[in-house]
């Protein structure tokens, strides 16, 4: 290693990292950057509990016998996941760690707005995973993560309460959160850091937050009402007692739809910023990309009505959930083409974030493209409830947002950490969860599209419905080796790690300028914003003093 | 920017922020976003109340005027002239009156409390008549010249007037909680027509935990008239 001649050079400088140790500073912290960190480390821990549960559900479906668990632990374990994986991994999972740590550094900013609510917010995040932890522990819920009632009102004997109680309250994380970065972006933007200077991902942010505090509210009544019903059985949605369990369902698709995009639109943001940086080009079309992201949020809350399909909905209020669904792909698509023409010419290089970037989007028009079969009227009728299903919203979630993710996490790692992660590895993780993630989940569309029901812990022993799901389990073994291969090394680049200098790849945007680690107050003084963002002009200028590039390492 | 160093900070200037004005405009647009948040969450219970008012208008009308209209319009009064109260405390603030604001601080404090309990003296009327609608609910079908269908469609009725008077009575005792606040901190002098965003945002809280009762009142109280009852 001869960088650590450098390394005790610049590791003496103060940062957020160096400048208190002990748990108190970090439990008490109110620097957006260390609470980013709380919450890295809490994402991590539970997405590998809600990947264990995943892992179980792959084994049991190696063969078509119900053999290594009953059908009702079976219900558990894919509810758990599901619990798990949405509301305390993918929809915290960028904007609360991500977004915590880039947003204030972007635009210029000492901190968010409120910093104390910032912490708070994580506190309530644990507090709601607490509930979830002991609803897993106290022997799971049955219900699906859909809760839909009566069944989870009234017959389920498993610990929906629990769970819904935990919902309840991460709910309000994600508020806060949310309600936080809209006010940071309207008041703390520095000098001369206008509303279309802006990256393109304090955008998508921005956007994330429009949904989160209007639609997080609205699943919290929908589960406080669930637990009134579970509760007193009041007939709140039992229709033996006058109530109605389709307007569960409508409530709960408001949010649970509209979440799609808490968790998808920060992984397009991170992938305008990936993009543009690493091809060092500005990029295609700034404010259409802007101005997508907008309306994917705002499209988002109309088109809830196509989970409803085959739920007694009138085929009128199908057709025109059917129709804005189809135009809720255009922003996408918007989107996906403005990404493909900023490569054309680009001076690219392909380090890890890049590959993770390339993933997404071949993984992302997979998903979205498979999104429109299901938001197709008369095609959804035979591929409701399959793993058809699965698969799509697996490319999405999975292929998507994990993969945006990843890809952020090593981009902005230098920043985070002040060290570099191992070049080397971090293609062989993005190899490996690209190809892992594809072989999982592609036999699940010709599953899916042949009629295998989602959700049952047994198959018709059929060859080829045995060899598709072999592939999946065996893929599913190699997209977990491909995420634990980067908690590993990342864990190793903080003690080992090259220095990373303050602007590595290098890349435009204000955390670039601030120092890697940065200071607790980012700046050491007010940055004044002249340049349009990605503007790769003013970054040359920047390189000047810029001595320790790691771009020798790239082939 | 230079200029911000000589000009001596106000104590309740927060590091993070640059000046008093943009530190007063975040807590002004966190306010807004938070009441926007709100209405999203009372618009579920709201939907489900129109959904089955359409649903059930006789089973309403029925329970509707199980209600106390005169206690209810009581309140509405009591709310209406604390939003008054409210409103004159964040007059006061800002033109530095400060023996004033603390009189209206309490006077809105005063009524806040008054509503809360004429609301858990009809609370209690609900309980002794067993129209609660989880325990002991009163079964209608046994009473002569009754559907048998309308104690299920009055405890629809009945639970949405428990959740939804119950979640704005909840918010009524937070933003009581809060003049507790705003009048220890004022009593000790610690606003000024410089920094008096705390009664500000306070006072759009209570405003709008006030509105929300101006919609429930006709919705759950007067209901059973517009249909035509009584």
């Amino acid at each position: 290693m001869e960088a650590t001649a450098v390394s005790t050079a610049t590791e003496s400088r103060e940062n957020y990292l160096n400048i208190n140790y002990g748990w108190k500073s970090w439990l008490f912290t109110v620097d957006h950057k260390r609470i980013a960190i709380l919450y890295l480390a809490s994402i991590t821990f539970f997405f590998f509990i809600g990947g264990a549960y995943a892992g179980a559900v792959r084994l049991e479906l190696l063969t078509p016998a119900g053999d290594l668990v009953q059908a009702d632990t079976y219900n558990r374990l894919f509810t758990m996941h599901g619990v798990f994986m949405v509301f305390l991994v993918l929809i915290p999972s960028i904007p609360a760690t991500l977004g915590n740590f880039l947003l204030p550094l972007m635009i210029g900013a000492k901190d968010l707005a409120f910093p104390r609510i910032n912490l708070l917010s994580w506190y309530i995040y644990m507090l709601g995973a607490a509930c979830i932890v002991y609803a897993a522990l106290a022997g799971g819920v049955d219900t699906g993560w859909t809760f839909y009632p009566p069944y989870s009102s009234i017959y389920s004997n498993s610990q929906v309460l629990a769970a819904g109680v935990g919902i309840f309250i991460a709910g309000f994380s994600s508020i806060l959160t949310g309600l936080n970065f809209i006010v940071t972006v309207h008041t703390m933007r520095a000098p001369g850091m206008t509303w279309f200077r802006m990256p393109l991902f304090v955008w998508a942010t921005y956007a994330t937050s429009i949904i989160q505090i209007l639609g997080t509210p609205v699943i919290a009544v929908t589960v406080l009402a669930l637990a009134l019903e579970r509760l007193f059985h009041i007939g709140i949605f039992d229709p033996k007692m006058g109530g109605d369990p389709v307007l569960f369902q409508h409530l709960f698709w408001f949010y649970s739809h509209p979440a799609v995009y808490i968790m998808i639109l920060p992984a397009m943001g991170v992938i305008s910023e990936l993009i543009a940086n690493m091809t060092r080009k500005k990029i295609f079309g700034y404010k259409f990309v802007a101005f997508s992201s907008l309306a994917i949020a705002i499209f988002g809350f109309l088109v809830w009505g196509h989970h409803l399909f085959t739920s007694s909905q009138s085929v009128y209020a199908g057709i025109v959930f059917s129709i804005l669904s189809y135009i809720l792909g255009v922003p996408s698509a918007i989107k996906t083409f403005n990404w493909t023409a900023t490569l054309y010419k680009g001076s690219m290089s392909y380090e890890t974030p890049m590959l993770y970037a390339f993933g997404f989007l071949g993984l992302f028009v997979i998903g979205g493209m498979t999104g429109l079969f299901l938001a197709a009227l008369g095609l959804d009728i035979h591929l409701h409830d399959t793993y058809f299903v699965v698969a799509h919203f697996h490319y999405i979630m999975v292929g998507g947002v994990l993969m945006g993710y990843l890809g952020g996490l090593h981009y902005w790692w230098p920043k985070i950490s002040g060290k570099m992660y191992p070049e080397f590895w971090g293609r062989l993780s993005a190899l490996f969860v690209f190809v892992g993630f594809n072989l999982t989940f592609f036999p699940q569309f010709l599953l899916g599209y042949m009629g295998m029901p989602r959700r049952y812990h047994a198959y018709p022993d059929d060859t080829l419905w045995q060899v598709l799901n072999v592939m999946s389990t065996a893929g599913a073994s190699v997209l977990g080796v491909g995420y634990i291969l980067p908690m590993l090394y990342f864990a190793w680049s903080m003690k080992y790690g090259k220095t990373a200098s303050a602007n590595p790849w290098p890349a435009s945007g204000l955390e670039w300028q601030a120092a890697s680690p940065p200071t607790t107050f980012n700046f050491d003084t007010t940055p004044v914003v002249t340049w349009e963002a990605y503007d790769f002009n003013h970054v040359k200028e920047l390189k000047e003093g810029n001595s320790a590039s790691p771009q020798e390492q790239t082939v | 920017m230079a200029e911000s160093h000589t000009i001596k900070h106000h104590p309740a200037l927060k590091h993070h922020f640059d000046t008093m004005e943009q530190q007063r405009e975040a807590g002004t647009i966190g306010m807004w976003v938070f009441l926007l948040t709100e209405i999203m969450f009372f618009g579920g219970l709201f939907l489900a109340y129109i959904i089955y008012r359409a649903k059930y208008p006789a089973g309403f009308e029925a329970a509707s005027n199980t209600l106390d209209v005169y206690l209810g319009g009581f309140n509405t009064v009591v709310l209406i002239l604390s939003s008054l109260t409210m409103a004159m405390s964040v007059y006061c603030a800002q033109t530095g009156k400060q023996k004033m604001l603390i009189v209206y601080l309490v006077l809105t404090l005063i009524l806040g409390s008054v509503f809360l309990g004429v609301k858990a003296v009809e609370y209690e009327h609900k309980f002794e008549h067993h129209l609660f609608p989880a325990v002991g609910f009163y079964d209608w079908t046994h009473e002569p010249g009754h559907d048998p269908q309308l104690a299920d469609q009055a405890r629809i009725f009945l639970w949405l007037y428990f959740a939804m008077t119950g979640l704005h009575a909840l918010h009524m005792v937070v933003g009581a909680g809060m003049l507790l606040v705003l009048i220890y901190f004022a009593w000790r002098g610690k606003y000024s027509p410089e920094y008096h965003a705390p009664i500000e945002l306070g006072g759009l809280y209570w405003h709008f935990v006030d509105i929300v009762w101006i919609f429930l009142f006709p919705l759950l109280y007067l209901l059973g008239f517009h249909l035509g009852g009584h």
